[in-house]
């Protein structure tokens, strides 16, 4: 039996009895980050990284949470385990199993770059590593953050002399916070969606130190926005919540903007290629770095990821899972 | 080539026609001339020739980024354009240092490089690439390089901002772009300046097309306003007689002279100076072919006896823009009409056709006829107002094509291919089938129809529920049913159905209909025998 399978409920460690990242309630859940499609409704325990903590009580609700610090290994039924930073947003996690001299990861999400708020990824020696694969194709590369800062920046004050707000659409956990990191050097005038607020006051109450915000209330004045930059989750994309802020010009942060076409699709004045996960070079600088034997590939593109590192001498195989797009597809109700 | 990246760039990602104009302009005001004639060129459909074939691009491609080609193609159908997947594997560090060369630079280079060596060809390729720092300026380069380009910027904007930097009057911008010139040769000046129309007798007029008519004709006022005709489904012309000789212009632009030879015999007819705007259609003794039957000598070089006799062509013309040398377009379209009847009649030629006046009291009795179009090998009906002069380009108002109800049919998917451009990474291009007993036979492709919510849901299925993992066609599993919209059928031997349609496309998604509620290849057969003889 090997040390973790992979049931319809998610990735399952047998000898531990707990599951990462189920994507059905179960008794034990180990969770890498606090995005809705790894961290789930329904289980009766969950483990995570301290900073993971109060995202999940956000999100989640009150349950039973317990969290640990990275490095720190606690076991189950004789299972060793432990979390190691992933670079993907604040508190995610690759998660380290190790049982009877076998250790296995999962990487969760990650990225290689330090963003100066998630953490460094750290490189951890496996045997078995399961990586995500959302970016796992050659025309899929980075340049560097500061590079794409500073982009960002000179786009906010070409708005503003030409008397315009600007939005930037960015998922409101992780994606949020960089961009925020970003504007505040060049603006204080800065306001969040709700849903943005709610992880900001969270993430603020866990200690976290982020520039000031406004919150966009129903009774705010459009004069409030003039000039402003506005940073709204994609769900808000395309809402008549969105007309408040004109004129405004309208910028989308993801890796999918990488290609012109989805960028287009969008319909946005600029598309920002600042993704939270790892590259194509990324990803295969980590592959290596863990020395494992054999790779499995869950979320992305899996099939020719896995079959481009076969054709270059590491064994893998890909493996269906229920994560991934959380790039696309994050809407909220919440405003 | 960095300006011109820039304003490729805009182009692409602007939909507001306002900022697409501001970038024509600023453009125009500040690219040196050369540049400037090329990119007129280029947005007028005057590509230069494709120098290096697409396979060869992508094999050194693969090979320079040292990439297995099954992974340079899953890179292709994924971002779904060949000239950015490109652009985007090259390695290297964006570098805005690099020499800024100007566009005529590349485009000159390239017709130099026509009669080179292959390995002459792949070095300027592989210098260039170095030499453009940025993934936009290699993506235009490998566009030129590839003659693949296509620019989403209609002729009317083109003009418009050329009318604006050139102080000229749109119309006479839209006439000195339009025909016979030669970008290598001709300066920007020489261009815009050309007042002289016997510098190319060729030159045909900016053709007037209608809007689609919404709403119902009685919108339109008054019926005795109105001149209704049948909407053919040809190839819009023009017929030019100048310096005692003749030229046949496509709509597209293309002067398709040598493909009409049964235009010859008119020459002699016509009187020295004239244009005339109509249709070029199959036709024998007065009597349309449906179109599938020019589409087998459209693509052809030579055309051949058996074709003339078999689908000859006529000139179904209903318009005059020019006689005796003058401009006719601001006469009003009652007075062009009475003299092109004169001039017709006096001919009597059976390759020129006038198109007949439908005549009809009211909205009604129109609307009756008009049901009758696919009978008359026609689309259905053009509207227009008597009064109206002879615009340019898409003007609302007087000219309107009034078009009957598409042919339905219920069908199910069976296959499914990503898309490009803005369709990059969704599968949104399918192939469709109807039963044959206990089987499915595929019978059209179509691409458009759906929303985007719609087309994320199908993406989401053809995901989950695809046999092939690798390569551009994934075989799904016959679930979905939609019913197709279609303008004609016609029998075709190249197709495995026996049938091929005209301009299909996704009408609407049946949710309600399940893959044994379809139609059948029987439903299609009894349609060819009623529509398509």
């Amino acid at each position: 039996m090997p040390l973790i399978e992979f049931t319809d409920s998610g990735l399952y460690c047998r000898a531990g009895n707990f599951y990462i990242d189920p994507w059905k309630p179960v008794e034990r859940a180990i969770i890498t980050h606090a995005h809705s499609d790894h961290a789930r409704h329904g289980s009766k325990y969950y483990l995570c990284h301290h900073k993971t903590k109060p995202i999940l009580q956000l999100r989640l609700g009150d349950n039973n949470y317990q969290s640990v610090e990275w490095n720190e290994s606690i076991s189950m039924n004789g299972v060793k385990i432990s979390l190691h930073p992933a670079g993907h947003i604040i508190g995610s996690s690759q998660i380290r199993v190790e049982h009877n001299g076998e250790v296995w990861v999962f990487s969760g999400d990650y990225k290689l770059e330090d963003d100066g708020l998630s953490g460094a990824f750290e490189p951890v020696k496996c045997n078995v590593f399961i990586t995500e694969s959302t970016f796992g194709l050659p025309i899929y590369k980075w340049k560097k953050q500061s590079v794409i800062y500073h982009d960002i920046q000179q786009w906010v004050l070409k708005n503003q002399a030409d008397d315009k707000a600007s939005v930037i659409i960015a998922y409101s956990l992780g994606k949020a916070q960089r961009v925020l990191q970003a504007i505040s050097a060049v603006t204080d005038n800065i306001f969040v969606h709700g849903a943005i607020w709610n992880t900001q006051e969270a993430l603020l109450m866990a200690g976290e130190n982020l520039p000031v915000v406004k919150r966009v209330n129903p009774d705010s004045s459009k004069a409030d926005f003039k000039n402003a930059v506005v940073i709204a989750p994609p769900g808000a994309d395309g809402s008549p919540w969105m007309k408040r802020f004109t004129p405004y010009s309208l910028a989308i942060c993801s890796g999918w903007m990488q290609v012109r076409g989805n960028a287009r699709r969008r319909n946005a004045d600029r598309g920002f290629v600042l993704s939270d996960h790892a590259d194509w070079d990324g990803l295969l600088t980590a592959v290596k770095a863990t020395g494992a034997e054999k790779v499995f590939v869950t979320h992305g593109f899996q099939a020719a990821f896995s079959k481009y590192l076969n054709e270059n001498g590491i064994a893998a195989a890909e493996v269906k899972t229920a994560y991934g797009n959380d790039e696309e597809t994050e809407t909220s109700i919440e405003v | 080539m960095k300006l011109f990246a820039q304003l490729i760039y805009v182009l692409g990602a602007t939909t507001k026609t306002n900022e697409k104009l501001k970038a024509l302009q600023e453009y125009f005001a500040i690219a040196n001339d050369k540049d400037k004639v090329w990119v007129i060129a280029l947005f007028t459909g005057r590509r230069p020739k494709r120098v290096i074939s697409s396979t060869l691009i992508k094999t050194w491609c693969a090979e320079y980024c040292n990439l297995p080609l099954w992974l340079f193609d899953e890179c292709y159908h994924t971002v779904g354009d060949l000239s950015e997947t490109i652009a985007l594997l090259i390695t290297g560090e964006e570098n805005a240092d690099t020499i800024d060369r100007p566009l005529h630079y590349y485009i000159e280079s390239f017709i130099q490089l026509a009669k080179a060596s292959e390995e002459e060809k792949k070095n300027f390729m592989l210098k260039s690439w170095e030499e453009l720092g940025t993934v936009s300026g290699r993506f235009v380069f490998n566009k030129l390089l590839s003659g693949a380009f296509r620019i989403g910027v209609s002729q009317q904007l083109l003009i418009q901002a050329l009318a604006k930097v050139t102080d000229l009057e749109k119309p006479v911008v839209a006439h000195r772009i339009t025909g016979n010139w030669d970008p290598a040769v001709i300066s920007f000046d020489e261009l815009m300046n050309n007042s002289d129309m016997e510098a190319d007798a060729s030159r045909p007029y900016p053709f007037y097309l209608a809007y689609p008519l919404e709403d119902l004709p009685d919108t339109l006022g008054n019926t005795d306003e109105w001149q209704a005709e049948w909407k053919w489904d040809g190839i819009r012309g023009q017929l030019i007689k100048r310096s005692n000789t003749l030229f046949t212009w496509s709509r597209g632009e293309e002067l398709v002279t040598e493909k009409f030879p049964e235009y010859n015999s008119l020459k002699d007819l016509l009187p020295e100076g004239i244009v005339l705007d109509g249709e070029i259609i199959p036709a024998i003794e007065g009597k349309p072919l449906p179109f599938a039957k020019m589409q087998t000598r459209i693509g052809r070089k030579n055309i051949s006896k058996k074709i003339l006799q078999e689908v000859p062509v006529c000139f179904f013309v209903y318009d005059i823009l020019e006689f005796e040398g003058k401009d006719m377009r601001q006469i009003p379209l009652v007075d062009r009409r009475k003299l092109l009847e004169q001039i017709t009649a006096a001919i009597n030629h059976p390759a020129l056709q006038i198109s007949p006046v439908i005549s009809f009291d009211t909205w009604d009795e129109l609307a009756a006829i008009r049901v009758n179009s696919r009978e008359n090998l026609a689309e259905g009906l053009m509207l227009k107002r008597k009064s109206s002069s002879y615009q340019t380009g898409r003007k609302i108002g007087d000219w309107w094509k009034w078009k009957i109800e598409p042919l339905v049919i219920d069908a199910v998917m069976i296959y499914a291919q990503k898309g490009s451009g803005r369709r990059s990474n969704l599968y949104t291009d399918y192939t469709f089938a109807v039963k044959d007993g206990e089987k499915l036979v595929s019978f059209a492709k179509a691409y458009s129809g759906l929303t985007d919510k719609e087309i994320a849901q199908v993406d989401n299925f053809v995901k989950r529920n695809s046999l092939e993992k690798f390569g551009p066609v994934r075989t799904v599993k016959p679930e979905l049913v939609f019913e197709l919209a279609f303008e004609g059928i016609a029998a075709s031997s190249r197709h495995k159905s026996g049938v091929a349609l005209r301009f299909p496309r996704i009408n609407r998604w049946r949710k309600d209909k399940k893959p044994e509620d379809i139609n059948t290849i029987d439903d299609l057969k009894n349609m060819l025998e009623v529509y398509g003889k």
